[in-house]
């Protein structure tokens, strides 16, 4: 499958402060890639520099074929971008914002308006289409605003955070949504805190850092990196309090042990939980700065 | 230009839907015009109906202050509370969104300056303005209402909050006071004759009043014309530079 997206040595810098410290990924055609990293990693960095809204300091970015440096135009007209805010408009109504946004897309205003429509349904905000949006709830207003996004077809999708604020129901629907785009042919790139979405929704994710992808891979291939299992501790409610990786060989299990109880994690009455490793797992390992795990 | 009319539309119904604005624009015109010739016309000019023929052409220039300063607010919301984010990722030119607020702009002055003129005729204000008259003010109102509009909308982009694009755009509005559109000139002390006969309200407020009386405008015409092109080219290139100041773009 051919790139959407390509990336080399990205670098960025705001002052003193380095917030993207030469990343280098791709995202295919037809796929969805995670970027997964806590607050201030540099997600919404790289995305705002790869919708053209923010220049790099150094690297090249192709999007859809075309560099973001020297062909800004052409790329955006190929994408379609949602930001980590709320962008509506709060004095029309739903339905006038999706129209809008579908002449801005080209279409002409009676193609807009029924687009809107089919818009609204998917989003389920049928009923609240024609009243304006200063009067719809947070979660409302998500929702338009990814319907804003998908007004008309792009090559290329960045969702930034795109399901803060939603509830579960919303987000299953939201990340069907998404699996359709990528079906539909479109690269998806889309920022999240949530290790539960990376894991449900992205062929592929990207570990981000203080900066630096330190891992990348499929959701199975970055929990398999982590051994077999995890060694936890678990408090009276059932909750990790700490926890080991191993290889889940009996020897791996007594070593992930020996090492809590080495830290003074392991009380006389402790409980011991052993599970698959998630990739929670994987994450926190990945970002923990007193960790082994190398940037890659 | 595909962008502009979807934009402009969409101040419209901003304009349409906000009371604030609405007031602002329409309202407070007509509420100044009542003040000024029950309140003040009497004392300024004998008789209250006397000040009326002198005050209408001051109330529609104030009327287009009004009006032209919640540009800076609608600007300055769309820089602030995200759209102009969303608009950057598309194939937008990135002056729509801005023109399309100045256009609505000059649409709503305009019926506000109608509104105005109309509740005028109604206290008994008789404009000897014709045909061409009535041309002639429509293209002095819109060239003011142009001009001062590109400035309140240079104040919106640069102004980091709401807030402060109202607040900044509020010491215009004061300007009138100093020119010829409520007192004659002859009046003020002559410290500030210099300065209300030289600024660029007085010729835009007297090419009104003669217009409105079926007058010619004589030079005053000329002289506002090149007012309102170079605060028109002045009030763009701020709004552009603090654009690009703000947001570079690729």
């Amino acid at each position: 499958m051919a790139d959407a997206i390509v990336v080399e040595g990205l670098e960025k810098s705001f002052g003193d402060q380095r917030v993207l410290d030469g990343i280098r990924f791709s995202v295919a055609r037809g796929s969805i890639v995670a970027l997964l990293g806590e607050n201030g990693a540099g997600k919404t960095t790289t995305l705002r520099i790869l919708t053209t809204v923010t220049p790099a300091d150094a690297g090249r970015v192709a999007v859809a074929g075309h560099d973001v440096a020297s062909a800004g135009r052409e790329v955006r007209r190929r994408i379609s971008a949602t930001g980590q805010n709320v962008s509506v408009d709060a004095t029309l109504t739903g339905a006038e914002n999706l129209e809008l946004m579908g002449e801005l897309r080209g279409l002409s205003r009676r193609d807009a308006r029924v687009r809107a429509q089919e818009l609204l349904e998917r989003s389920g905000l049928s009923d609240a289409g024609r009243k304006r949006v200063r009067t719809y709830s947070g979660g409302m207003r998500r929702r338009l605003d990814l319907a804003l996004s998908m007004v008309a077809p792009a090559d290329v999708v960045f969702l930034d955070e795109p399901t803060t604020g939603l509830d579960t129901r919303a987000r299953s629907a939201l990340w069907e949504r998404v699996r359709e785009l990528a079906e539909a042919g479109a690269a998806v790139l889309v920022t999240t805190q949530y290790l539960e979405e990376a894991d449900a929704l992205a062929d592929r994710v990207l570990v981000l850092h203080r900066g630096r992808i330190v891992a990348e891979g499929t959701p199975a291939e970055l929990k398999a990196r982590m051994g077999g299992a995890t060694v936890a501790v678990v408090d009276g409610d059932g909750a990790e309090v700490d926890s080991e990786g191993s290889d889940g060989t009996a020897a791996g299990l007594r070593d992930a042990l020996a090492r809590l109880e080495a830290r003074g994690a392991l009380g006389a009455d402790s409980v011991i939980a052993v599970h698959a490793a998630t990739l929670d797992d994987v994450f926190r390992r990945l970002t923990d700065d007193d960790g082994d795990e190398a940037p890659r | 230009m595909n962008a502009v009319l979807p934009f402009t539309r969409r101040a419209v119904l901003h304009a349409v839907r906000d009371v604030e604005t609405l007031i602002e624009s329409v309202l407070l015109p007509v509420v100044l015009m009542l003040m000024f010739v029950y309140v003040f016309g009497g004392a300024l000019a004998g008789r209250s109906e006397a000040y009326l023929d002198f005050v209408v052409p001051a109330v529609v220039l104030v009327c287009a202050g009004f009006g032209a300063a919640t540009t800076a607010v609608s600007v300055a919301r769309d820089m602030n509370e995200g759209m102009m984010d969303r608009f950057r990722t598309m194939d937008v030119p990135r002056w729509a969104p801005m023109l399309g607020h100045v256009l609505s702009s000059v649409l709503r002055n305009l019926v506000a300056t109608a509104v105005v003129i109309a509740v005028a005729m109604l206290l008994g204000y008789r404009p000897g303005a014709g045909p061409l008259d009535w041309l002639g003010l429509l293209a002095a109102v819109t060239m003011w209402v142009l001009a001062i509009t590109s400035v309140f909308a240079a104040i919106g982009v640069a102004a980091r909050s709401v807030e402060a694009a109202s607040g900044y755009g509020f010491a215009l509005l004061f300007l009138p006071y100093a020119s010829s559109a409520f007192v004659p000139i002859e009046t003020m002390p002559t410290w500030l004759q210099g300065f209300a006969r030289h600024q660029p309200m007085t010729p835009v407020v007297d090419t009104m009043r003669a217009f409105l009386g079926g007058e010619s405008p004589g030079s005053s015409a000329g002289v506002m014309t090149v007012w309102c092109a170079a605060i028109t080219l002045l009030g763009l290139a701020g709004a552009g530079w603090a654009f690009a100041r703000r947001q570079p773009r690729i």
